[in-house]
């Protein structure tokens, strides 16, 4: 073995010029980021407030970037994919080789949902939750830290494989024996095992700080009905990443074994069963889409009811609907594959426990429908998403009771309506609800709300781009077209193909006038901004800080007496209200602990994809010396004192006054 | 702070700085939320196993290989070291350190024991031709003890860890909650044992 294991020059893909313009623009936009960093002299900014930041909020914004750079990079592989289908029918081959194509598909699963999705949702969760609740931060505030850099670093790794090597060509689901070392040789699904192993341990260690936070951190007088529907969906999907998660480092973990050390869980030979794999992992992963939606669900919910002026319709149901939807989450992964060959009764209870699924899932769209109905609904941004997503959603979700027949799913499996029907939840539901937040919360975190007519425009873009783009897939699945194919023979499917493209086109529209909006706020944003805290009239407390909040979220914490805490507040008059003094705020410092440890825990995992041993020791080693170094520092908190508190406070009250009287006056 | 668990509760006492924000009771619940995760790992590694242990490809099962008389000892050593990080737990919150240390040392001993003999055990194996690249139970078998091993060691490194903090700082507050998290730890494993020694070699010689 070389000093460098598997690495050679070759690892590099010279030969390959899609790539290469990729790498050249990466390098670019690096070097131009860099150097606007060194003009205006932030890296000390980017390193004390952000990088190492223990604050909540900022690392709810960072993961959010995060996911917006990853949504990118899984939006450029969906298009190519589409540009390829298009391209390459009637026996044409197209434009991208069978074994790049591979990498693209297997990459743009992987990415979207755990570099895009995951961030997203954890990033609004980071930002929103501990407001909500009155807390002053997560329950621990390093972790927190550390569990970003982790994601991060397995983003980063996968994102390494595009330059340096190759990614998996198996699918994102990576199924044995095809990912065993006798079929996948390269190193492509050890970056897949990797990437996902360092970022699941981060999500799982989220979960954790989370559930804590929520049941030992909630303000004084809140009971756990009457933490709002946000933070409830957030704690479902917690639950759920604590009771799956786990599964996933263990899939990983044999599959590894399988690699690295010539074991037998999955292989053909000597008694390997891969069937255990496609049953774990779906055991996490079908748990993984509800931890994906539910937390929309969370955010449909507030956006609705701020936005008709009323009361959630339904609080309780719409907890225990969770709930339910939770529970039947973890009883019915094996509609995954019911090709499997399980017994009828078996795939009968599968088939039944999914479709069961739809009643609680109904119960919530009528919550929604109950709390429009009779109210005021103003139509900015979010509600836009949300009236999408309740129409979109619902046409995924009765695909999904299709797809749960297992009779009708020997003809449906790994069709294009397969793939039509997730999308049409992931996108529909997930990410329009997350866009939905973003638009929602953006003030909160930024301090000036997004400009309406470019959101709408995006909306717009998005919603109609993704109908055009998946209603012809399940066409094509009616077809007889299957998932993954990498060119096609067959003049019936190519009109579907072309619309499909159209309609990725148009979704781009959508993500360009993302980018348009949030360059335009950004410009316009002492037009918008948000000097009151709360621009929306909004009902729960992180509405009742400023906009961006404190660091220390609120000077004293307020007593809870009702779901709509902030609404309640305003109500009896408590908002707003000055006090003489205030109290020392105990805070934790920043540390570079969590980026340092990361560093480490990355380098091992590449070491490891490259089988350059001495470089995983000492990647191993390493994170742990700064594990323990960071475990007996004792200089970790501080007090905020109080002159300081009365000063940012009667500066945050007085604006917040100074623009509800004026607003009384044009009244 | 007066809905967690009284015996979490005793660590809590003095105003140290922690006091507002990473409070010794939440730690110790995050890292039973921890435990509980670690659970369900073991749980699919069972899961494997218990899907697995058949499928022999013609060579050793369970009857061959597993000595029972072996492992009950192994098995007494670690249901030993659980007693004696009990005692080491009741002199930590009376404040006793000496005590606590050697307790602690009794069960790093008795911990020691049990790693000893696993390791003898898989070696054995192996160097008989048994090694986890034989057949799928084999692999299932040795990364399911294995898995639980790697805990042990795990928890001996950070006992380890443990015993100089307090021999240099006494039993402050953060320590004695450290120590509870690591007494969590360590009666966990003792009950995933019991399960691996019911499961696996038990069921596996009948």
């Amino acid at each position: 073995m070389s000093l460098f294991g598997k690495l050679t020059l070759d690892a590099i893909p010279f030969h390959e010029p899609i790539l290469m313009v990729t790498m050249a623009v990466v390098v670019i936009a690096a070097a131009l980021i860099a150097t606007l960093v060194t003009k205006y002299n932030k890296w000390g900014v980017l390193w004390h407030d952000w990088i190492t930041s223990i604050d909540h909020k900022r690392l709810g914004v960072m993961y959010i970037i995060l996911a917006l750079i990853m949504l990118f990079r899984g939006f450029s592989d969906a298009i190519m994919m589409r540009a390829q289908l298009a391209l390459a029918t009637s026996g044409a081959p197209g434009y991208l080789p069978p074994e790049h194509y591979d990498q693209i598909f297997t990459a743009h699963g992987v990415i979207m949902i755990i570099f895009m999705a995951m961030p997203f949702m954890i990033g609004l969760m980071n930002i929103i939750l501990p407001l909500q609740i009155g807390a002053r931060d997560v329950a621990f505030p390093f972790l927190n830290n550390l569990s970003f850099w982790l994601t991060a670093g397995g983003a980063i790794l996968i994102n390494i494989s595009l330059f340096c090597g190759e990614f998996a060509r198996t699918g994102w689901v990576a199924y044995p024996p095809l990912s065993e070392m006798s079929f996948s040789p390269g190193v492509g699904v050890d970056y897949y095992i990797w990437a996902l192993q360092i970022s699941g341990i981060g999500t799982l260690l989220t979960a954790v700080n989370f559930l804590v936070t929520v049941f030992k951190m909630r303000a004084p007088g809140m009971r756990l009905m009457q933490m709002p529907i946000f933070t409830w969906t957030c704690t479902w999907a917690n639950i759920l990443i604590a009771a799956s998660f786990p599964i996933l480092t263990a899939v990983l973990t044999m599959l590894t074994l399988d690699r690295y050390l010539d074991f037998h869980f999955f292989t053909n030979e000597a008694g390997g069963n891969a069937m255990m794999y496609i049953n774990l992992f779906w055991a996490w992963g079908h748990p993984e889409v509800y931890i994906l939606i539910l937390p929309a669900f969370g955010i449909f919910s507030e956006v609705i009811s701020t936005f008709t002026g009323k009361r959630l319709f339904g609080y309780k149901s719409m907890v225990y609907a969770s709930g339910a939807i939770s529970i039947l989450g973890f009883i019915v992964w094996l509609h995954h594959f019911f090709t499997m060959g399980s017994s009828a009764n078996v795939n009968a209870f599968f088939g039944v426990m999914t479709m069961v699924i739809a009643v609680p899932t109904g119960v919530k769209l009528f919550n929604w429908l109950f709390t429009i109905y009779r109210g005021r609904l103003r139509f900015t941004v979010p509600v836009l998403w949300t009236l999408g997503f309740m129409v979109t959603f619902t046409v995924g979700g009765m695909t999904g009771v299709l797809l749960a027949i297992p009779g009708a799913d020997y003809v449906l499996h790994n069709s294009l309506f397969l793939i039509a029907h997730f999308h049409n939840t992931i996108i529909g539901g997930a990410v329009f609800g997350y866009l939905a937040g973003f638009a929602f919360w953006f003030p909160k975190a930024m301090g000036f709300k997004l400009h309406e007519g470019w959101g709408r425009a995006s909306f717009w873009c998005w919603l109609v781009g993704f109908f055009v783009a998946f209603m012809p897939l399940y066409v094509l699945g009616f077809l007889g077209m299957t998932r993954r194919l990498n060119h096609s023979n067959n003049p019936d499917w190519n009109i579907w193909l072309y619309i499909a493209f159209v309609g990725a086109v148009i979704i781009m529209f959508g993500i360009v006038f993302q980018v348009v909006q949030l360059f335009v706020s950004f410009k316009n944003r002492e037009a918008l901004k948000d000097t009151t805290g709360d621009p929306w009239n909004g009902h729960t407390l992180e509405w009742s800080t400023s906009s961006p909040p404190q660091y220390y979220n609120f000077a004293t914490i307020p007593h809870v007496h009702d779901i709509d805490t902030w609404t309640d507040m305003k109500e009896k008059g408590q908002a707003y209200q000055q006090k003489s003094s205030y109290a020392p705020i105990h805070m934790p410092k920043n540390t570079s602990a969590g980026v340092m440890m990361s560093a480490c825990f990355t380098t091992f995992c590449f070491a490891m994809i490259w089988h350059i041993w001495w470089l995983a020791i000492v990647g191993v080693i390493a994170g742990a010396a700064v594990f323990f170094k960071r475990c007996y520092t004792s200089d970790i908190d501080y007090y905020v004192q109080p002159e300081e508190i009365l000063e940012i406070e009667s500066a945050h009250n007085a604006s917040a006054t100074t623009f509800n009287q004026g607003k009384e006056f044009s009244a | 702070m007066s809905s967690i668990p009284t015996d979490m509760n005793i660590i809590n006492h003095d105003a140290h700085a922690h006091e507002h924000h990473d409070t010794g009771g939440d730690t110790v619940f995050g890292f039973w939320l921890y435990l509980m995760t670690d659970c369900l790992l073991f749980a699919s590694f069972f899961a494997t196993y218990a899907v697995l242990y058949m499928n022999t490809a013609g060579g050793v099962s369970g009857k061959d290989i597993f000595e029972l008389d072996f492992v009950a000892l192994e098995t007494a050593a670690l249901l030993l070291s659980s007693i004696t990080f009990g005692f080491a737990m009741i002199f930590a919150r009376a404040q006793k350190k000496a005590a606590t240390l050697a307790w602690l040392a009794a069960t790093f001993a008795l911990g020691a024991v049990f790693i000893s003999m696993e390791i003898y055990e898989f070696n054995h194996l192996i160097t008989h031709g048994n090694g986890p690249q034989q057949s799928a139970f084999l692999s299932a078998f040795f990364s399911l003890v294995g898995l639980h091993g790697l805990h042990v060691t795990a928890g001996l490194i950070w006992m380890a860890t443990m015993m100089i903090e307090i021999s240099r700082r006494g039993l402050k507050s953060a320590t004695v909650t450290r120590l509870s998290c690591l007494s969590l730890f360590w009666h966990f494993l003792d009950v995933v044992w019991i399960c691996v020694f019911t499961v696996v070699y038990l069921m596996g010689v009948m």
